[in-house]
């Protein structure tokens, strides 16, 4: 898309004016190096300075050898989206190094390793060369320790060259490495040769700045799988069975972690928990169904290719009506995809997923918090409408680093749904399965296991009757499948509503979900100060859309669907859901793989309304 | 629950009649070995005096996966996916251990589609009984070879089978099963002490019990029919199983002529010699004996292999005793202060 209006601040001529923490630092390494735990003090000591800011790791499918990004965004106003330019490279990997420094817009600033002699290839950069492996082989001999070494002490040169005060540096290393004292001393002794390097042998002469603020302080710094595990263990899981998978591992460890901390039952100091690593995708959701179907609170996590595997078992718990939570972390599809870049390629596999008419709940969390209270309410949700719920989560919100608000602790208790327990049932006298009791297409359950005399069913994913007896017979199949649609229309009603703001004087529409979302305050800055143009903004929060979607949609003139796949996924299910308004439409799509950013939505907008 | 005054005969322990036993009618075809096998389980869940309550019947997709419906009708059953009741099974006794869980399986749907399962459950060593209802032929798809047909044996049509067959028994003692025998649905007394045994295991037990599908492969030259089954079936001891609740009689034997095994729940088995020496609880010996009979071609039923101590999937696990299904709010949602702790700790 082309930009003609693009403000573009030509750094070299404004060099006495500064910039302040407002700019991105992006640390170039290679896989497998130890950079993640420097990358982590540079980041959380720049928040701990008071500046908002936000961490994105553009890493491999490698173990190690590869090369690896770490990219520091750093934003007064607290835009936490993907920013396109680099201001501040700290080039580490030789590898790279070239193509790192020519992809810079003019006058930004190069740290770099001496020995890459990196000066030469442009002149309008502004380079600061230093020789990190010597000043790392001033605290360590070790060769192999004194590489993980060089990589704190560019944290220690990027403080001093940018103003971040030495004492964050080292109460976050103090932080990382807990009671580790060595690990502590070596690295604040690091740090310091770095800085002092820096102090004694360069001049700044570049304009970005860090100066204290006070907009981080009581917030934290999470990823949204860490969110979800926390939501998942807060919500009562009790069986977690998964197959590893990028980028939805993370998820199911964390939460193995939290678990094994804080859910070990203190009267018997047994696990009030049970995690099994399964032998694939078909067996963990299996084990989930089964888990579910005795009561049990359960879920896996998985990615695209996890997905597709468990297509036939889905199906079964939805025609079962047995409650589990599945998380689908995406990542860049078809097949194997690029499993460590970012998609929202799933939505119309999760919402359709399995053959025969079926349509299920899907939850979009979009921010951290959401991550941890959608959780909670996928499994009230589950067990309220037994059936499975999808969590729909993404590389960029489940591996990525965030700041949020410390979570609130969940008010609502527990809802355990339509479950008839022996007194239940002595006092009822009757129970079929299947039946429409409440006339909201939800029928009531019995767990295996409970002793009276009606509680018993045969669970089939054959075609069966309202008393779960096998049935070939027309009417009972059609009567199933109306009364699992009526339950889909309540579901419509219990699902997290849209997130809706309408601006006065505004004709565009913007609508989006997860992820999408963090670059959207971004991109209506944008439009408003480069364009004058304001718009009404949707935030859809689950499948099925609530009735607020039409709504929308006919209160503008015109509705951009934003959103990161080839398709427009949900461009397609909306255009279902307003038939008459079609032509309203347009999609705005990102899909290379890289998490969103403002700047392509805001271009690709703006090439629309020029026509 | 044993008392000492002699029950009415036709009631068991918990004073429940065989009919308290049956399902709902079965569909299969009249002579099916699979209904023949689902009589002697109401027969063994009658005699062990299980309450159907606790019972979860599990199973895949086949004509052998149909009948659970067809026995313990006051017990709750999931009639799952093709191959991967394994998957089911574990889950629900994850989330009730508790429940005492029968999963019923075909060759098509363990050895076929469900190998992975299959495996991977006896790996783990959960506890449930494992039934194969082995007819060396897809029943429901109407007569498609299996992976556990014989080397050269016949389709009606006349097709031949050219591949090997797995032996159910020889992969699950690879797997580390720790009950695995064989029986034919034609042999109810044997089918129903191995049964009891089963019941009486904490680990998996499995039984592959060859069961003829009287439409598909009961022909002259069939390998799993009656008449094959019933000619060469060789018995490798003659079991008799005393459940726990009953008083062992003491029975006089020469030496080296009668076994007794007790099993994890107190009861025992005795197997009484027939013609060759076997000990069920060596696992190298199980291991010679099938790769034995698998060059022999014989038919060789019994218990081949027990180990009535092996750790099952819940001691490894180390959960809770009570069903995690039914834990109160207070102990599966922590309260305010940890929360307050893991965000601390995010600062
Ligand atoms: C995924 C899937 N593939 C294929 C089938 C079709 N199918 C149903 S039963 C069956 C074979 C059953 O054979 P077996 O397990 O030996 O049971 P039997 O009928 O012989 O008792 C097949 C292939 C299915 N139900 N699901
Ligand atoms: S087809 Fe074979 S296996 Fe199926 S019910 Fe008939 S006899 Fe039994
Ligand atoms: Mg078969």
């Amino acid at each position: 898309m082309s930009t003609q209006t693009r403000p573009r601040e030509d750094l070299k001529k404004k060099k006495r004016q500064e910039v302040v923490n407002d700019f991105s630092i992006q640390v170039a390494t290679v896989n497998g190096s130890g950079s993640q735990s420097s990358n982590n003090v540079l980041m959380r000591a720049i928040f701990r300075m008071g500046v908002p800011i936000s961490g994105k790791n553009l890493f491999p499918s490698n173990i190690a050898g590869l090369p690896t990004w770490f990219t520091i965004r750093a934003s007064k106003e607290g835009h936490a989206g993907r920013k396109k330019d680099i201001d501040v490279l700290i080039a580490m990997n030789p590898g790279t190094a070239r193509e790192d420094v020519e992809s810079l817009e003019a006058g930004r600033v190069v740290i770099y390793d001496e020995k890459l002699n990196l000066s030469k290839i442009r002149d309008d950069l502004i380079y600061y060369p230093i020789p990190f492996s010597e000043l790392a082989g001033e605290v360590v001999k070790d060769v192999r320790l004194r590489k993980l070494i060089a990589n704190i002490v560019y944290v220690g040169s990027a403080a001093e060259l940018f103003g971040i005060e030495m004492t964050e540096v080292e109460a976050v290393i103090a932080n990382w490495f807990k009671n580790k004292k060595k690990a502590i001393d070596l690295n604040v002794q690091a740090a310091h040769l770095g800085a002092k390097y820096v102090a004694e042998n360069l001049t700044k002469s570049d304009p970005f700045r860090i100066q204290r603020m006070e907009k981080t302080q009581g917030k934290i710094i999470i990823d949204g799988n860490s969110a979800c595990a926390l939501g998942s263990m807060f919500a009562g899981v009790t069986v977690l069975t998964w197959y590893p998978i990028t980028p939805a591992s993370s998820l199911a460890e964390t939460l193995a972690d939290y678990l094994g901390r804080y859910r070990m039952d203190p009267e018997t100091g047994k696990a009030t928990f049970a995690v099994v690593q399964a032998e694939d995708e078909l067996a963990a959701l299996g084990m989930a169904i089964g888990a579910g179907w005795a009561g049990a609170r359960s879920m896996t996590s998985t990615s695209g290719p996890g997905i597709s595997l468990m297509a036939e078992f889905v199906g079964l718990a939805y025609f079962t009506e047995t409650p589990v939570v599945i998380f689908d972390v995406q990542r860049i599809g078809p097949s194997t995809g690029l499993p460590t870049r970012t998609s929202q390629g799933d939505t119309v596999s999760l919402y359709y997923l399995s053959h025969g008419d079926t349509k299920h709940v899907v939850l979009f969390p979009a921010t951290m918090k959401e991550c941890f209270d959608f959780s909670i309410d996928a499994f009230d949700l589950a067990e309220r409408v037994q059936q499975p719920i999808f969590v729909a989560s993404d590389l960029d919100l489940g591996m990525n680093n965030w700041m949020a608000d410390p979570f609130d602790y969940p008010e609502k208790p527990l809802d355990r749904g339509k479950v008839l327990t022996a007194e239940d049932l002595e006092r009822v006298g009757t129970f079929a399965r299947y039946k429409d009791v409440d006339g909201d297409g939800i029928p009531y359950r019995t767990l295996p296991g409970t002793d009276h005399p009606l509680a018993a069913h045969f669970t089939r994913g054959s075609g069966h009757d309202e008393e779960s007896r096998y049935s070939e017979r027309p009417e009972d199949y059609t009567n199933l499948m109306d009364r699992l649609a009526k339950k889909h229309e309540t579901a419509r009603t219990l699902v997290p509503e849209p997130i809706v703001r309408y601006t006065k004087g505004a004709e565009i529409g913007i609508i989006t979900y997860g992820s999408t979302d963090v670059a959207m305050e971004e991109c209506q800055e944008q439009l408003r100060q480069e364009h004058g143009i304001e718009i009404h903004y949707f935030r859809i929060r689950a499948l099925p859309f609530t009735d607020h979607l039409k709504d929308f949609v006919s209160r503008c003139q015109k509705v951009y669907v934003v959103e990161q796949n080839r398709d427009g996924q949900m461009g397609d299910l909306i255009f279902l859901e307003v038939k008459d308004e079609l032509g309203k439409i347009r999609k705005v799509l990102h899909y290379d793989g890289l998490p969103i950013d403002a700047r392509s939505i805001t271009d690709q907008i703006m090439a629309y309304e020029r026509g | 629950m044993a008392t000492s005054t002699p029950k009415p005969k036709k009631v068991n322990r918990l004073g429940l009649a065989l009919s308290e036993y049956r399902g709902r009618p079965s569909t299969l075809c009249a002579g099916c070995g699979h209904d023949a096998v689902s009589s002697q389980i109401m027969k063994a869940f009658y005699e062990m005096g299980i309450n159907p309550h606790q019972v979860a019947k599990m199973s895949g997709i086949g004509c052998s996966s149909k009948t659970p419906a067809y026995f313990l009708g006051a017990s709750h059953g999931f009639n799952g996916v093709h191959g991967r009741m394994p998957s089911l099974a574990t889950g629900a006794l994850l989330g009730n251990r508790d429940l005492i869980c029968v999963g019923l399986s075909g060759d098509g749907d363990t050895a076929s589609i469900g190998l992975g399962q299959f495996c991977h459950l006896l790996r783990r060593n959960v506890p449930m009984i494992y039934i194969i209802e082995n007819n060396g032929v897809y029943g429901l798809t109407k007569g498609q070879f299996s992976a556990t047909s014989d080397l050269g044996s016949q389709l009606k049509s006349g097709v031949i089978n050219d591949l090997p067959p797995i032996d159910c028994c020889a992969l699950a003692i690879e797997m580390g099963c720790s009950y695995v025998a064989r029986s034919f649905a034609g042999d109810p007394k044997q089918l129903v002490a191995l049964l009891q045994g089963a019941l009486s295991h904490s680990g998996t037990a499995l039984l592959d019990v060859i069961s003829p599908c009287v439409t598909f492969n009961n022909h002259e030259s069939s390998t799993k029919g009656y008449k094959w089954a019933k000619e060469h079936e060789e018995l490798l001891h003659n079991i008799d199983f005393i459940p726990y609740f009953e008083p062992i009689e003491t029975v006089e034997y020469a030496e080296g002529e009668m076994q007794e095994i007790e099993m994890h729940d107190g009861s025992h088995i005795r197997l009484r010699k027939v013609d060759q020496d076997y000990d069920p609880m060596s696992r190298s010996g199980a291991e010679r004996l099938l790769s034995k009979t698998r060059e022999s071609g014989e038919f060789l039923t019994g218990l081949i292999y027990v180990n009535p101590v092996a750790r099952n999937f819940f001691d490894l696990l180390d959960f809770s005793e009570s069903p995690l299904a039914t834990l109160p709010q207070e102990k599966v949602r922590p309260g305010p202060k940890v929360l307050e702790e893991t965000m601390q700790e995010l600062m």
